[in-house]
């Protein structure tokens, strides 16, 4: 080729809501990656798009919802998991995946992620981690490193944070793994694995977020980030996940990879032989 | 048991039971609660009967997770229905508010008891009146009905999934421990004889393009639902009828209003009141829930007095039935408002006659006898002590 | 085993500072190896979308790309192909799977 060809249409405007780009995502943000992951994976599954339900809650990662061309219902702070398993449980046919934030998943939603994850309820959650509030303007959550500098933490983050795949393995999610916005491959792989496979998947992409996070922790542009993800990136294969949590500071690696894989059973609500 | 897994006959039944029995035989097929007493038998007794008809039971972790999940269930399709108490309640404001927004039917029992905060658990209250109505912010417009009989608490868990459906709002029944915990005779009719208002429908032919949120002069929009192949998208935010975000003065304003209006428009179709001797009566008292037992006590009372007193019964408390009061303010020289707190509904009373109002009020914690309503009748007709 | 000679991409240095110009590497020929080509890509962008961050420029493994001196209506340079690279891109789809605002993509370039 000669040129880069300017077109007006992307293969994927059929399933994302294509009237309503650009979205409203800042530029370098991981977001819009983690969702084309997503859109990528639906295609793919073998459940057709009109089964597919995506669920988000509020913040950044909330608006994915509503720039995906499927039934899609942009809920309240912290409660898209139970809204998801109120969908999942009256029509056992839909494809459930929920769309949001670490604050949203593990702050003010945590109660209900945890419960989820122990009810082993057939959802997929998808946290994209970028380690701050960003639709706020980048306070601090509870995944934020520690030390790392937020609107909130102006003086460095005094609290630890979650290590969210040790929280979903110990609360009893059947699939916990952890990429980056980086690992897009692995990322389609792994959604379109958690389609199929019964109980609570989780999956954790960690995302930059230069506004609001970045910016304040040298990662001027989400391109540092990526490349700071290349860099730290290891395959956590064996790490006990105890030791799974990540630090910014010092030269810890940041390890991703698929951590539990089991088949506990999934929820199933009660029925009677019989019934009437 | 029918078919339908109503049991069809007479009982000798608990309120909550009846609550349980109301939705089962309203076709409610999703519950998702959490205990909190004085509305836990209604869980209980849901949690042993929806697996008997294909429905789903889940006891959440909390009010919150309560429901929510009970909107993604009626957004699937499901008659969906949860039960709580005040404090509950309280945590349910926020989501009442999304399904009001997003126009999900669903019904929300709250079995009253002595509130504020942790209040008088077992004992009974009615000081969630103005919360019903103003609890979730914004403006909005509450359906709210306060059953005083077990029969009545069966009816209006009936009528409530009605309302719900039809007007894609969620439905608030306003019970009191007194009525949850009593016992008295229900009958439970046929499933034929039990009406069922479905929620309304796309009749367009073709899905694409579909507007969810586009209501004619009924404003009520078609509702659909998840997997149906709309592809539609349904958010607290402001949005326009296509359902999409809209942050803008115009389409908020256009957005509330017909949310707002929708009610308004069919508040007589919603209101539901019980008149007793109210051609001539000079003096009119007002009641709901468990207070009007012992407010139609007192109106007999008074009538064997000679007072010509009637009785207006609440059974819907939101909306509010403005118009029989007016008519009654035509005709009445005063008004006594009984409740169960500190004066709460008395407020919507004053604002729209210009009689002289009595309040007859406790705080809660026990059954507000016919004594002192019949000393408000009395004062109110010249009749007082001294 | 069949002993290959190869040329290599650039010039390694030897243990005595001598540039070395060849090496004996002893790997087997595939069998296929006529049939076997390298995909070739067609890059198609989407200007009016791109924000400009620049992941597509910085992470595609043939630095195909850089960004254009042309900007779309909100100021953002898009990206173009880098002059000397227009025959570099092998459809890895790596630009299309890492862009956020679905504004690059890739197809089978023709001919």
């Amino acid at each position: 080729m000669a040129q880069a060809r300017l077109v007006e249409k992307h293969p994927l405007d059929d399933i994302i809501r294509a009237d309503r780009m650009p979205h409203i995502w800042c530029p370098g943000c991981g977001i819009g990656i983690a969702m084309r992951c997503y859109a990528h994976a639906l295609l793919r599954s073998e459940v057709p798009a009109e089964k597919h339900v995506v669920v988000s809650g509020i913040g950044c990662s909330g608006r994915v919802a509503g720039y995906m061309n499927i039934d899609s219902y942009h809920t309240t702070h912290g409660r898209a998991i139970p809204f998801a398993v109120g969908l999942k449980l009256a029509n056992p046919e839909l494809e459930v995946l929920v769309f949001s934030g670490d604050g949203d998943l593990a702050a003010i939603g945590g109660n209900h992620l945890i419960h989820g994850a122990r009810r082993n309820v057939d959802i997929t959650v998808i946290c994209a981690n970028n380690f701050n509030y960003g639709m706020t303007g980048g306070q601090l959550g509870p995944t934020t490193p520690y030390m790392a500098r937020t609107t909130t933490s102006p003086y460095g983050c005094p609290e630890l944070p979650f290590n969210l795949v040790y929280l979903l393995a110990a609360a009893g999610a059947n699939f916990v793994s952890r990429w980056t916005t980086l690992h897009v491959r692995q990322v389609i792989d792994d959604i379109l694995y958690a389609f199929q496979k019964p109980g609570f998947s989780f999956i954790e992409v960690l995302s930059p977020c230069p506004i609001g996070f970045g910016k304040s922790n040298d990662f001027e542009q989400g391109i540092e980030e990526m490349k700071f993800y290349r860099e730290r990136c290891q395959l956590g294969d064996g790490v006990p996940l105890e030791d799974l949590g990540i630090d910014l500071t010092g030269d810890r690696p940041i390890y991703v990879g698929r951590f539990v894989d089991r088949d506990a059973p999934p929820y199933t609500p009660v029925r009677l032989e019989g019934e009437q | 048991m029918t078919a339908a897994g109503v049991l069809t006959g007479q009982h000798f039944m608990n309120g909550d039971h009846a609550c349980a029995e109301g939705a089962i035989a309203a076709g409610c097929r999703f519950f998702g609660g959490y205990p909190i007493t004085p509305s836990t038998e209604i869980a209980e007794r849901l949690a042993r009967r929806l697996p008997e008809v294909g429905g789903v039971f889940i006891q959440m972790e909390d009010e919150l997770g309560s429901i929510a999940a009970i909107l993604g269930a009626s957004a699937a399709g499901a008659r969906a229905m949860t039960a709580t108490s005040g404090p509950g309640f309280s945590l349910m404001m926020e989501n009442l508010g999304l399904g009001i927004m997003m126009e999900l039917p669903c019904l929300i029992v709250n079995v009253q008891r002595g509130s504020p905060s942790t209040g008088l658990p077992t004992l009974p209250g009615q000081s969630d009146i103005m919360q019903a109505r103003w609890g979730t912010h914004g403006d909005v417009r509450a359906v709210a009905y306060a059953p005083w009989s077990p029969q009545e608490f069966f009816d209006l868990t009936v009528l409530g999934f009605n309302v719900a459906d039809r007007y894609r709002v969620p439905v608030l029944l306003m019970a009191d421990e007194v009525v949850g915990h009593m016992v008295e005779r229900v009958t439970i009719p046929d499933p034929d004889s039990i009406p069922r208002w479905e929620r309304k429908r796309p009749n367009g032919k073709s899905k694409a393009g579909f507007k969810p949120f586009l209501a004619g002069e009924d404003l009520i929009p078609p509702m659909v639902h998840a997997g149906e192949g709309y592809r539609v998208h349904f958010t607290g935010l402001t949005h326009d009828e296509r359902g999409y975000p809209d942050m803008s003065a115009e389409a908020h304003d256009r957005l509330v209003r017909r949310l707002v209006n929708k009610i308004d428009l069919h508040a007589a179709e919603i209101i539901r009141t019980e008149g007793y001797h109210l051609d001539d009566a000079r003096i009119v008292v007002l009641a709901f829930g468990s207070t009007a037992r012992s407010a139609r006590r007192a109106v007999r009372e008074a009538r064997a007095k000679g007072i010509p007193a009637g009785f207006l019964r609440l059974v819907s408390v939101w909306p509010f039935p403005v118009e029989e009061l007016r008519q009654l303010a035509g005709t009445v020289d005063a008004f006594v408002m009984a409740e169960m707190n500190l004066g709460q509904l008395i407020t919507e009373v004053e604002r729209h006659v210009t009689q002289p109002v009595i309040g007859v009020q406790h705080a809660g914690g026990a059954m507000l006898p016919p004594e002192p309503i019949l000393k408000a009748i009395e004062e109110a007709a010249g009749h007082g002590a001294g | 085993m069949l002993p290959l000679e190869c040329m290599l991409w650039s010039w390694p240095i030897g243990p005595a500072g001598e540039r070395v110009l060849s090496m004996r590497v002893f790997a087997r020929t595939p069998l296929d190896l006529e049939k076997m080509a390298r995909p070739r890509g067609q890059v198609y962008l989407i200007p009016e979308r791109c924000k400009g961050c620049n992941l597509c420029v910085e992470l595609c493994p043939r630095n195909v790309l850089e960004p254009s001196p042309q900007t779309n209506s909100k100021g953002y340079h898009y990206p173009q192909i880098r002059e000397g690279h227009e025959g570099d891109c092998v459809h890895c789809e790596f630009c299309t799977m890492v862009c956020p605002e679905f504004a690059i993509f890739t197809l089978e370039a023709d001919g």
